[in-house]
């Protein structure tokens, strides 16, 4: 059946801001289902908070709002947009749980708009644990067996009919937050009362564990025909226990015969049909025990999910543009495969490699944090390679994390001497499932364990554990051939280099350089070829150059001779580099693309934009690694290389790309490498008369107490060898530093330690820049809310300016046009200034995309990176049409989004470590109300009446007493600790005394609980008092409270709830801000 | 163990051996399952050919005594990229170069078998040699062109039973292993009924064997079927003697054309009972029924080949192994092309517009492949319930 013609305006939800458990993957399905249904003519309205995304360039939807994704919000674009029908399935949980509510409110009903994709029913019947199990029993469908609880004593009765260990998951959250095991019946109790709490509906499963079996997802397809197919199978590495996006994960299945696999398909077919998603995509996770195959269904996500990214990528199958083409009325066998253009979308994907996904965490970031795995997700990311075996994807995989491993390094002390104690902590390690265990495998081994041995330690398959143990095998083979490189030949070399080894690996392992392996190898005709993913097998020919490496015999790149440039894309998601750079190198690949240039797209984060075949010409899904980046470049010739867009990843190969010989365009790397080198960059500033805050650069302990003296406390330390706020810390006073110094970093000459003054109560400033050699213009300057001493990813912020004065932004502007002129930029550069009264600091230059881009772009209604990307190829911003900086008439605020509620303990203060996984934006004529939709975007709701809880440290309470005065003419009671109470009293503000935590019962931390707290606001003392303050702030979070930790939150806050009383949130299009002056 | 594979237009890959010493010559096929190698290896339609996997990763679940086929393995030669020495599956009972050693397979793995597919869907099909024996290429390539090939080659005679028997056996449950005939089910609980058990038949089927798949038996008994199985060349006249409800005509290797004798007993059995006929059985038919065969260009041979269903418009994916085709154009007039393959356009399957006589090219009986088509063996019970006397 054709498509739809009695629905011609269709409304998409988003997935707002990128958190553990949703990141890029749905700007990835949101935008492939965006493309789609414009080209099938349909009007689309967009409804996203996050600016970082694709999805919410003006062009991709016709009505883009990036406003907060909640029900009274959507209510409202619905009744501006009057759209017939919405598309709940290609914006993850978020998008699935606005669905419900849009439905149970009745305000679908109330608008006449029809759910397309899934209905209310199935998502609930898919959602909904118990109608999940009903709905299985009638599939037939063998299940693990369960209870569902609301309170404890419920829980203790489940408990009883079922046998430890215990799986404990809370309803209707993201990545399985508040999942969690019972071992026995002390922890279970706990387990159970968290799993409440953190449920938005106050529900816990209880469930037969089946940890330690097998874990598999199948995706499937169904349109409402009733065709289904199954795009991939995916085998997890680690067996049920660890989260699935926290598993390594195999595609294909690796261990299943054809029975079992039929079985399995049979089931899902069932399960689709049975919950009867209409159309689209879908996930279902089943377990088997490996002892006797029993097959047990685990869930179905009713929609396209983090899976289905993966499965497009490791199949070339696009899951998301077809869910949407289906929902509109397509039948599968309507839809053509874009792949080999022949042949239809209706069949079953086999591909003839392996895919490997590896997670990549940031444990470092949350040090009070434990790495072990459970069934609550906590990565950050994820790599994906294709290798045509399972030992050269994981080996490439591995290398794509960029955690600075090229293969099985050892963990552990391999003498003889530790031989017991090694083996004591690689037993360790393999029991419990942690974010190293695969790299500890490759320890056991070499420590003597047997493949049997090492199953019954970690349950992971001996299939896999073979293939490791084969690896291993080989890296001593490499080992023993140290000195004879160049007798090799090019059998021995090519069998590594076809198991995966990387020559930076065998570099190592034979004591030689990676320059030198890979000339012997070159010289001996071993060299990458590229295959492609063509969904078929090779059966029939594949038109998408959709590539991957491999050591094969025959090459199917096919450079042409067109103009190139090569984008190298930002690998794996993490705090600090995200989906904002991801944004850069796909527009990057968009303008290019118009520019007539042939555009070539590296990167291996399946979850992005710029992994899609469409997204540029080529697609390379390679590691960002010299040597794999360095393989394509040999075989394409690129005009020029783009590495100012990825992010760190690719800026760290920018200057040995340079040195072999590669054209890098845009600004050039020494140009990087002078804003980098600290002292070549103070030197810089020195000259063209900009300050800087007094530093030093301490080569020991005794040093940096000098230096610190010198320049007296509070002090910025930092490593100087680490990026992105890595072990960054303010530090007050001389015990503090000593403590610095003694556990957090180790000075040396190699490695000194950076000390810089820190300026107390500066204003931060982010300023975003563009230049091409000539002219400069400033694309925008952002105002930080939290005060200098906040990570700039982590602080909020406001463009333009908030409070800082028209002559302070001139002189901004000045000092950046000086530096930009000064490192001759080509392309985008960030500035980080800071405000010190009348002062103006410089305190960071990166000439290259910075974080900021996108909501820069998205604010001044100008693509930056877009008109970037031009000037690399030698256009000119005259020509580009920007002559002069804009700056808008909206506000438009900034908000980072925290993962703490993922990591239970860790405390929720701001410092200058980075922590923040994604942003929302809110966009509106006032700052007060702008703040307030970036607060409700990012899951914070600011109250209108209730209780303010106030408790700050001395230094802030002066500046927390107008807060307080606003709130408490606002109708808000104010709540407080002695101390701030009896200021508070002192000027007329009428508060009532809590006791502190140490005070005994009922203290702060009830009332918080126990709901009777509308907001905290908390400054935090100094280190040594700072439990009282981290229960609150803990509490605040595990209970929902909105809470500000610093005086400039607080600020805002009030200001917003100040508004808020006056008028209601108002929705507008981006499109309805000032036209873009621009293509 | 070094081995190489020839291919006879002079194409030569170098791997090693696995499996059986010694050469295996044969015609060259790839088969696109990611699964069920087992299956394959003992599937009598592959008679005469070297099956090149697509998927790399093959013995990944080693060899089990249950996912078998036939009596033994019929493939004689098997290429593939990477080979697993132990495999993991709860089932595996040994591994998959033990079997072919036992079985006298002959093995090259650590080749580029995407190169050779790719070679093979550019240049077709064509005769091959594996050898452990020889590291002689020309030679090698020599005696693949000799091979005299499939086309005209009666291959049916070599894998036939040689004898009639009956069949008990049901489908394969996890957990139980084949199901068997319980006299106390009745077929409409039988579906999902007891565990392990499935119904007293209704109807009896007599069965050519031209190298049929045990999948197929075990769905005609699940489908309510008693079954005799017959070889190749039992006269029609014989079969009619035993007084069958419907005649099934099994998958095979090779030509159609090469066995006429198969043909003229269909001949004489259209209009007689019921018949449903399965890739050779449908090829035969086609014959039978006046028409034409070709050979494709490198034949479907694989679990994801998407076929329509053209009386209901949906598509089932389906598991194909077959290198020739009837000619629709052939056709006309008596018979109506009920099923298409969506990604060629070629005939899937047929129906008489008059006679109860119906077939498929693919599979439904998959082992290994989707069990999307299985519904047709319900079909042919429905056709039998409907024409008996």
């Amino acid at each position: 059946m054709p498509k739809r013609t009695d629905i011609k305006s269709i409304l998409l939800i988003g997935s707002g801001p990128i958190v553990i458990g949703q990141a890029c993957e749905f700007d990835y399905s949101g935008t492939q289902a965006l493309k789609a249904l414009k080209e099938e003519g349909y009007r689309v309205i967009l409804v996203n908070s996050n600016p970082a995304t694709i999805m919410t360039d003006p062009e991709f939807a016709d009505r883009t709002y990036i406003e907060p994704i909640t029900a009274d919000i959507a209510e409202k674009i619905i009744a501006k947009e009057r759209p017939e029908a919405l598309l709940p399935t290609l914006g993850g949980q978020t998008a699935l749980n606005l669905a419900i509510d849009l439905a149970e409110k009745g305000i679908l009903d109330r608008y006449g708009v029809e759910m397309i994709g899934a209905q209310l029913a199935s998502i609930k019947m898919a959602e909904d644990r118990d109608l999940f199990k009903e709905a299985m029993k009638r599939a037939g469908l063998d299940l693990p067996r369960s209870g569902y609880a609301r309170n404890v004593r419920d829980a203790l009765r489940i408990q009883k009919r079922l046998n430890f260990p215990l799986i404990i998951r809370a309803s209707r959250t993201l990545g399985g937050s508040g999942g969690n095991f019972a071992y026995g019946p002390e922890d279970f109790k706990e387990v159970v009362h968290t799993g409440l709490s953190i449920s938005p509906v106050h529900e816990v499963l209880i469930e037969e564990s089946v940890l330690g079996w097998k874990e598999f997802e199948l995706e499937v397809m169904r349109d409402h025909k009733d065709n289904v197919v199954i795009i991939c199978s995916i085998e997890n590495f680690d067996p049920m226990g660890v989260h699935t996006g926290d598993s390594i994960t195999v595609a294909p299945a690796q261990t299943l015969t054809d029975k079992e696999y039929q079985i399995m398909r049979d089931a899902a077919l069932r399960v689709i049909r049975e919950i009867g998603v209409d159309t689209g995509g879908s996930n279902i996770q089943f377990a088997v025990n490996p002892r006797d195959g029993r097959m047990v269904v685990i869930e179905m996500n009713p929609r396209v999910s983090r899976s289905s990214a993966l499965a497009s990528k490791a199949t070339g199958f696009p899951i998301a543009k077809i869910a949407a083409k289906l929902a509109v009325g397509y039948t599968l066998d309507e839809i053509r495969n874009d792949i080999t253009r022949e042949t239809p979308a209706c069949f079953e994907p086999t591909i003839d490699y392996v895919v490997v996904k590896i997670p990549r965490f940031t444990f470092e970031k949350f040090p009070q944090a434990k790495d072990l795995l459970t069934p609550q997700m906590k990565s950050v990311g994820e790599a994906m390679a294709i290798g045509r075996t399972f030992k050269e994807s994981l080996q490439k995989a591995m290398r794509s994390l960029e955690t600075g491993s090229f293969g099985f390094e050892p963990k552990v002390d391999l003498s003889a001497a530790n031989r017991e104690e090694s083996l004591k902590i690689v037993r360790e390690k393999l029991n419990q499932p942690n974010a190293q265990r695969l790299w500890y495998l490759g320890d056991a081994y070499r420590l003597g364990l047997t493949t049997e041995e090492i199953y019954q330690l970690s349950a992971i398959d001996s299939w896999f554990l073979e293939k490791v143990r084969e690896i291993i095998a080989a890296d001593d083979e490499i080992a023993a051939s140290k000195g004879k490189l160049d007798d090799l030949g090019a059998n021995t070399l090519r069998r590594w280099k076809q198991m995966g080894f990387a020559d930076a690996r065998i570099a190592k392992l034979i004591e030689s350089s990676e320059a030198e392996v890979r000339q012997t190898r070159k010289d001996e005709g071993v060299e990458a070829v590229f295959n492609s993913v063509d969904t078929c097998g090779a059966e029939f020919q594949a038109f998408t150059p959709y590539l991957y490496s491999t050591y094969e015999g025959e090459d199917e790149s096919k450079p042409t001779g067109r103009k190139k440039i090569m984008i190298l894309g930002g690998g794996p998601n993490r705090i600090g580099q995200g989906i904002e750079f991801d944004y850069c190198c796909v527009h990057a690949a968009f303008a290019l693309k118009e520019e007539g240039c042939e555009t070539i797209m590296v990167n291996c984060n399946p979850e992005t934009v710029s992994t899609d075949y469409d997204t540029s010409d080529k697609l390379y899904f390679e590691p960002l690694t010299m040597e794999e980046v360095m393989n394509i470049v040999d075989r394409e010739k690129p005009d020029g290389v783009i590495v100012q867009f990825g992010g760190q990843t690719p800026l760290k190969l920018a200057l040995p790309l340079e040195r072999a010989g590669v054209p890098i365009v845009g600004t050039s790397p020494d140009s990087i490498d002078l804003a980098e080198d600290r002292e070549r960059f103070a030197e810089l500033l020195k000259r063209l008369g900009i300050k800087q805050p007094d530093n030093g650069m301490a080569r020991s302990y005794d040093e940096a107490f000098k230096i610190a003296e010198r320049l007296g406390y509070p002090v910025l330390v930092r490593p100087s060898y680490v990026l992105g706020g890595r072990a960054m810390q303010i530090v007050y006073d001389g015990d503090a530093l000593r403590n610095y110094m003694m556990h957090a970093v180790l000075a040396s000459p190699e490695h000194p330690v950076l000390i810089d003054k820190f300026l107390d109560d500066a204003i931060e400033v982010d300023v975003d820049a563009l230049g091409d050699g000539e002219e400069y213009v400033v694309g925008g300057i952002m105002e930080h809310i939290e005060r200098a001493g906040v990570h700039s990813g982590d602080s909020a912020c406001s463009l333009p300016p908030k409070s800082i004065g028209q002559e302070i932004q001139h002189e901004i502007r000045r000092h950046t046009i000086a530096l930009a002129k000064a490192l001759n930029v080509r392309g985008l550069m960030n500035v980080q200034f800071a405000v010190q009264g009348e002062n103006v600091y410089v305190l960071e230059v990166n000439p290259r995309a910075s974080r900021t881009v996108p909501f820069v772009s998205k604010a001044i209604g100008v693509p930056l990176a877009k008109i970037a990307a031009c000037i690399m190829v030698g256009k000119k911003l005259k020509e580009l049409g920007l002559s002069h900086e804009i700056v808008p008439k909206h506000i438009s605020v900034k908000e980072a989004v925290f993962p703490f509620n993922k990591f239970p303990g860790v405390d929720t203060l701001l410092g200058p470590e980075m922590k923040s996984t994604g942003e929302v934006m809110g966009i509106d004529s006032s700052f007060g109300i702008a703040f307030a939709k970036a607060q409700l975007g990012s899951g914070m709701r600011l109250p209108m009446n209730g209780r303010v809880f106030i408790s700050v440290r001395n230094e802030d309470k002066s500046s927390v007493a107008p807060i307080a005065k606003k709130l408490h003419s606002a109708g808000f009671e104010i709540v407080a600790t002695r101390g701030t109470a009896a200021y508070c009293d002192a000027l007329g503000i009428p508060a009532e005394v809590v006791k502190k935590i140490q005070e005994g019962s009922p203290n702060i931390g009830d009332q918080i609980k126990n709901g009777e707290v509308a907001m905290v606001i908390n400054t935090p003392e100094d280190a040594r008092s700072h439990a009282d303050s981290y229960y609150i702030r803990r509490c605040a979070l595990d209970y929902q409270v909105p809470y500000f930790t610093t005086i400039a939150g607080a600020e805002a806050a009030a200001e917003g709830i100040e508004y808020l009383k006056q008028r209601e949130f108002e929705v507008k299009a981006l499109q309805d801000y000032s036209a873009p002056p621009l293509p | 163990m070094k081995a190489i594979l020839a291919l006879a237009d002079g194409r030569t890959f170098e791997g090693s051996g696995f499996g059986a010493e010694g050469e295996a010559v044969g015609e060259v096929v790839f088969n696109t399952s990611m699964t069920g190698y087992q299956e394959i290896l003992t599937d009598p339609s592959y008679e005469g050919q070297l099956v090149a996997m697509t998927y790399p990763e093959i013995g990944n679940v080693g060899v089990n005594p249950e996912d078998i086929e036939s009596r033994k393995p019929f493939v004689k030669g098997f290429i593939v990229k990477d080979y697993t020495v132990r495999p993991s599956n709860w089932r595996a009972a040994k591994s998959l170069h033990e079997y072919m050693q036992e079985n006298g397979i002959v093995g090259i793995q650590g080749i580029d078998t995407r190169s050779l597919v790719r070679h093979l869907r550019d240049y077709g099909s064509q005769e091959g040699i594996i050898s452990t024996l020889s590291s002689d290429s020309a030679e090698l390539v020599a005696k693949a062109k000799a091979s005299p090939g499939l086309v005209g080659q009666d291959l049916v005679q070599n894998v036939t039973c040689s004898a009639a028997y009956d069949w008990h056996q049901g489908l394969w449950e996890s957990g139980v292993g084949y199901r068997q005939r319980d006299s106390s089910t009745e077929i409409s609980q039988s579906r999902r009924g007891k565990r392990g058990k499935f119904a007293t038949p209704k109807f009896f089927v007599v069965a050519y064997d031209y190298g049929i798949k045990l999948n197929i038996l075990r769905n005609l008994a699940e489908a309510g079927c008693r079954v005799k199985v017959v070889p190749a060349a039992t006269a029609a006249e014989e079969v009619l003697a035993m007084n069958p409800d419907g005649i099934f005509l099994s998958n095979g290797p090779g030509d159609p054309e090469a066995v006429p004798y198969a043909k003229e007993n269909v001949e004489k059995l259209i209009g007689k009972r019921p018949i449903f006929g399965i890739c050779l059985g449908h090829q035969i038919m086609g014959l039978a029924l006046g028409g034409r065969t070709y050979k494709l260009k490198f034949g479907h041979h694989g679990g994801n080949q998407p076929v329509m269903d053209l009386t209901t418009r949906k598509v089932e994916i389906t598991a194909q192994n077959h290198g020739f085709a009837v000619d629709a154009e052939s056709l006309k007039g008596a018979v109506e092309v009920t099923h298409v393959n969506l990604n060629d356009n070629t005939v899937e399957g047929l129906v008489h517009r008059e006679l109860p006589i119906f077939s498929v090219q693919y599979h439904p009986e998959s082992s290994p492949g989707p069990h999307d088509a299985n519904y047709l063996f319900r079909r042919f019970t429905e056709t039998m319930a409907k024409h008996r006397s």
